[in-house]
């Protein structure tokens, strides 16, 4: 199989416009006789829907949860970058092309990634437009704030609650194209099956979740806007519901799996508290513009907090570690969420860890509550405010800034984060692999689409903060649009797909038997159990630092580990009613498959980039030390009847437009 | 902690319905409470018993997906948070925890603690929204300033997450303060103006339809709302009505 990314001729500023050019449309008429089905309604499904509905196309769009505006990008926090240079500080198109480059270590597509940059300007204005309350400035205008990787501010946000905010913005946008009857919405469905007829996406078997039907849905083309596969380690930020098997089946029908060991753990989220935690909580890296992370200098100290004999508070600044200010003094508390990840492991293994389970560090306000508070006295013209003044001015403006996750940690920790500092631990939050896709977001199944994180092309090794809900919606309103419709253009005169074919009916026998089977298996383990295990392997071997005898076990386990959920698996219930159990069951046998392919994957790049750590390459003050050489490729994986047989094909990644270096954030 | 938990169990739309009691113990203080039912879910596959059914995902009080009726309160007790957000330190060994669905006309339920709000949907797409396709031609976003007063309240309506905990508290099952919250949110931005009457009179006329009561105003929705929204959005989205009413064609 060759792999051909399909990038246009040219000069990178004029790629995307010149294919735009360049790109064969489809006819208003015609547009109306063809169908198009979108899976998932996060920002990149439902901005997908809505733009391809306006348009003129039919769309059948797709969701498990009970409504469309509860898909996970609703859950984002802190941001969405674009290079608008709103605050002169420097901010361009290419800048923000280079920091993504850069701060993917140089392991994601230029084209795509230049792409990405070049249309993140035109996000804001169409969320503005849509009504999106982004926070602003007294003057009436857009505010803006930094995130890690870079050194300018171009992250727009409304407090903490960014990815709600352009979601309703994505989801009203699509409920007005509902009303209309250019979207059927499909709720409360999961896809478990891709069709595909003679080599051509041409639909997908979806369960209906309340009456646990299977149905056969025809279109011309499948968007799987379906999201991350984090949820693989059990715990991680994502929602109880985000799985793979969307993107796992089209993988088995043919599409290329990429990167699939490309994960993101995000340094700062609340840590692990016990056995029976269900999911861990992000907070957000926003959170980082002025919070200061740091250790206890000394172990004795360290040790003492864990006992509960002292306080964090009662450690003067000499006793304090502010590890990633005095590593990277550059960057600061603002490096990269790779590089201060594997930051807070190194000080957490070295000893110093600040909770009972010795895995947590402290993000402390502190020091920007006094910073506000005295230049708030100022505005005020309090020249001789005291103390408590400037502390209680300085509180209400990190606040207003952050209230919404000051309240988030109070609630789920019991600790006050504005009197003791936060403990914060990293945790497994976004993937970076998904499934190949070409210039024009299609998989390697022609008709095949792959929008937002459920693919792999802008990222590479590492996502840097803000750039999720910029992907997501990129794709979903300004890029495929257009790049499907290049492919519909040979779909014009195809007329309505039929479900009746031997394709639609072989798909919908393979989900009853995987459904038949589980419920019918009478184990004595319930779906969690294996979840659990499969997620501690996950999170030791493949987690944040890896290593060839960790991996090649791990693989071993996760095998056997299969074995034993089809044998032992216990799915009490019907299929035909709702059956929580049946999804996750359904769910975790995906997972299962997909954790070897992640660890066969992070044992074949044997070179460390990103948040891809593998110990045996590591510079000696402990940064990852990549491999250009041999590794300056996207590993694209090809389905080959079972997980261990999968066959490695590599996209050779060619740098033209940006100089590959070391990167650096000291 | 040990407690004894009183759920409401029920088949199908069409089935009555029961209490029925659960003993369950071991339960930690730092369990969510979605946490705990997960316990008492894994316990009843282990007796091969169906597990009770209940909308969640993203378990960090922004979804909305959770929805239960605790000890008599949308949400159970503690202010600005979801079922998902409220943790067993709330409660006391010994405790006897009752644990309905939301009960509205207009949400329907599924299965045990599972109900329909489809209603909510159908209510945004009868004008929640400003018609603007996406093109990438429309104006700079800086182009048209806003007052930073008027965009922060707009952002406090916004931040409704749908969950309904608004009309399970009513007891009239009243949807006021969820389509006041959309209401009040566009008008109070500029890009919301073009069809501000137009959006006001039919969403209003779409919660009609839907069988939500009507608002007395005893201010209920406010206090259990876990993301505070205010009941000046109702008043907001009267004045709002009222104008459209007056000067319909």
């Amino acid at each position: 199989m060759k792999l051909d990314a399909r990038i246009p001729e040219g000069p990178i500023e004029n790629k995307w416009t010149k294919h735009k050019a360049e790109i064969r449309l489809v006819n208003p008429a015609n547009k109306r006789h063809i169908d198009v089905i979108v899976v998932g309604t996060g920002l990149a499904g439902a901005s997908a829907a809505a733009s391809m509905a306006e348009m003129g196309y039919n769309v059948k769009a797709f969701c498990f949860q009970d409504s469309p505006r509860r898909a996970h990008s609703i859950a984002a926090q802190g941001g969405i970058n674009a290079a608008k240079n709103y605050q002169n500080d420097g901010d361009s198109t290419y800048r923000l092309f280079y920091d993504t480059i850069k701060g993917g270590d140089y392991r994601s597509r230029e084209a795509n990634v230049y792409r990405l940059a070049e249309v993140s300007a035109s996000i804001i204005d169409q969320c503005v437009a849509q009504g999106v309350p982004f926070a602003r400035e007294y003057g009436g205008l857009l505010d803006n704030r930094s995130f890690g990787g870079v050194q300018v501010s171009r992250t727009f946000y409304a407090k903490g609650q960014t990815g709600q905010q352009l979601l309703l913005g994505a989801y009203s946008a699509l409920e007005r194209q509902i009303a209309k009857g250019k979207v059927t919405m499909y709720a409360r469905h999961e896809m478990l099956e891709l069709v595909v007829v003679d080599g051509k996406a041409r639909g997908i078997i979806a369960r209906n979740l309340i009456t646990g039907e299977l149905e056969r849905h025809g279109a011309h083309a499948v968007l799987l806007c379906s999201g991350g596969y984090g949820n693989v380690f059990f715990l991680s930020t994502n929602a109880m519901g985000s799985n793979v098997t969307a993107t796992w089946r089209a993988h088995k029908k043919g599409a290329l799996f990429a990167n699939p060991c490309f994960t993101q753990i995000h340094p700062t989220c609340i840590p692990v508290s016990g056995e029976l935690q269900s999911k861990l909580t992000l907070m957000s890296e926003s959170l980082r513009n002025d919070g200061r992370i740091w250790v206890p200098a000394h172990k004795e100290d360290a040790e003492a907090i864990r006992q509960g004999k002292l306080k964090p508070t009662e450690l003067t600044e000499d006793k304090r570690d502010y590890y990633l200010e005095r590593r990277y003094p550059s960057f600061g508390n603002l490096v990269p969420r790779d590089v201060a990840s594997r930051a807070a492991k190194e000080r957490c293994d070295a000893g110093l860890g600040v909770n009972s389970t010795g895995e947590a560090v402290y993000l402390d306000f502190s020091a920007a509550i006094e910073r506000y508070g005295k230049t708030e006295a100022n505005i005020r013209g309090m020249q001789n405010a005291s103390e408590k003044e400037v502390l209680k001015l300085g509180k209400d403006i990190v606040e207003a800034k952050y209230g919404n996750l000051f309240q988030m940690y109070e609630k789920i920790t019991d600790d006050n984060p504005y009197e003791t500092p936060m403990r914060i631990y990293p945790a497994v939050h976004y993937t970076m692999g998904g499934l190949w896709v070409d210039y024009n977001l299609m998989t390697s199944v022609p008709g095949c689409f792959a929008l937002g994180e459920a693919n792999f092309s802008d990222h590479g090794a590492n996502r840097l903060g803000a750039s999720a809900l910029m992907q997501g919606l990129a794709d979903g309103y300004f890029v495929a649009p257009y790049t499907v419709g290049d492919y519909l253009a040979d779909e014009i005169s195809t007329g309505a797909i039929s479900t009746d074919t031997a394709a639609f009916v072989d798909a919908e026998k393979e989900a009853q038997d995987r459904i038949d089977h589980l419920l019918n298996n009478n184990g004595s383990k319930t779906v969690d159990h294996f979840h659990k295990r499969l997620g501690k392997i996950m999170w030791n071997e493949c987690g944040m630092e890896r290593s060839i005898e960790g991996l090649t076990k791990a693989i071993e386990d996760i095998q056997a580990l299969r074995v034993e959920f089809y044998k032992g698996v216990r799915v009490p219930g019907k299929a035909a009613t709702v059956n929580q159990e049946l999804e996750k069951a359904l769910r975790v046998a995906d997972f299962i498959e997909l954790g070897e392919l992640m660890c066969r994957d992070a044992l074949e790049r044997n070179e460390s980039c990103g948040g891809h750590f593998r110990a045996e390459h590591q510079t000696t003050e402990g940064e990852a030390m990549r491999d250009d050489t041999n590794f300056t490729f996207v590993s694209a994986w090809e389905f080959n009847g079972d997980p261990s047989s999968a066959k490695l094909h590599k996209e050779d990644l060619n740098y033209e437009f940006v100089e590959v270096k070391t990167r650096s954030y000291k | 902690m040990n407690l004894t938990l009183k759920i409401w169990r029920q088949s199908g739309p069409k089935d009555k319905g029961a209490m029925k009691t659960y003993p369950i113990q071991g339960v930690e203080e730092d369990m969510s409470f979605l946490e705990m039912m997960d316990m008492l879910n894994e316990q009843l596959v282990g007796e091969g018993e169906d597990p009770v059914v209940y909308d969640h995902d993203c378990r960090e009080g922004i979804c909305g997906s959770c929805s239960m009726y605790i000890n008599g309160e949308a949400h159970g007790p503690g202010r600005g948070i979801t079922t998902c957000q409220l943790h067993m330190r709330s409660f006391n060994e010994g405790d006897t925890i009752f644990i309905e669905p939301w009960r509205a006309q207009a949400f329907p339920v599924i299965k045990d603690l599972m109900v329909d709000r489809s209603s909510f949907d159908r209510i945004i797409a009868a004008g929640g929204y400003v018609s603007v396709n996406t093109s990438g031609n429309t104006l700079d976003a800086n182009a048209i300033p806003i007052p930073k007063e008027d965009a922060d309240k707009a952002f406090d309506a916004a931040t409704c997450i749908g969950c309904g905990a608004c009309v399970a508290t009513c007891k009239n099952s009243s949807a006021m303060l969820f389509v006041s919250a959309k209401v009040s949110q566009l008008a109070l931005l500029p890009q919301g103006q073009v069809e501000g009457s137009d959006r006001v009179l039919n969403m209003v006329h779409q919660m009609d339809l839907e069988g939500f009561g009507s608002c007395t105003n005893t201010g209920a929705c406010e206090v259990e709302c876990p993301k505070g929204i205010s009941l000046e959005n109702i008043a907001r989205m009267n004045r709002e009505f009222l104008g459209a009413a007056v000067s319909a064609d």
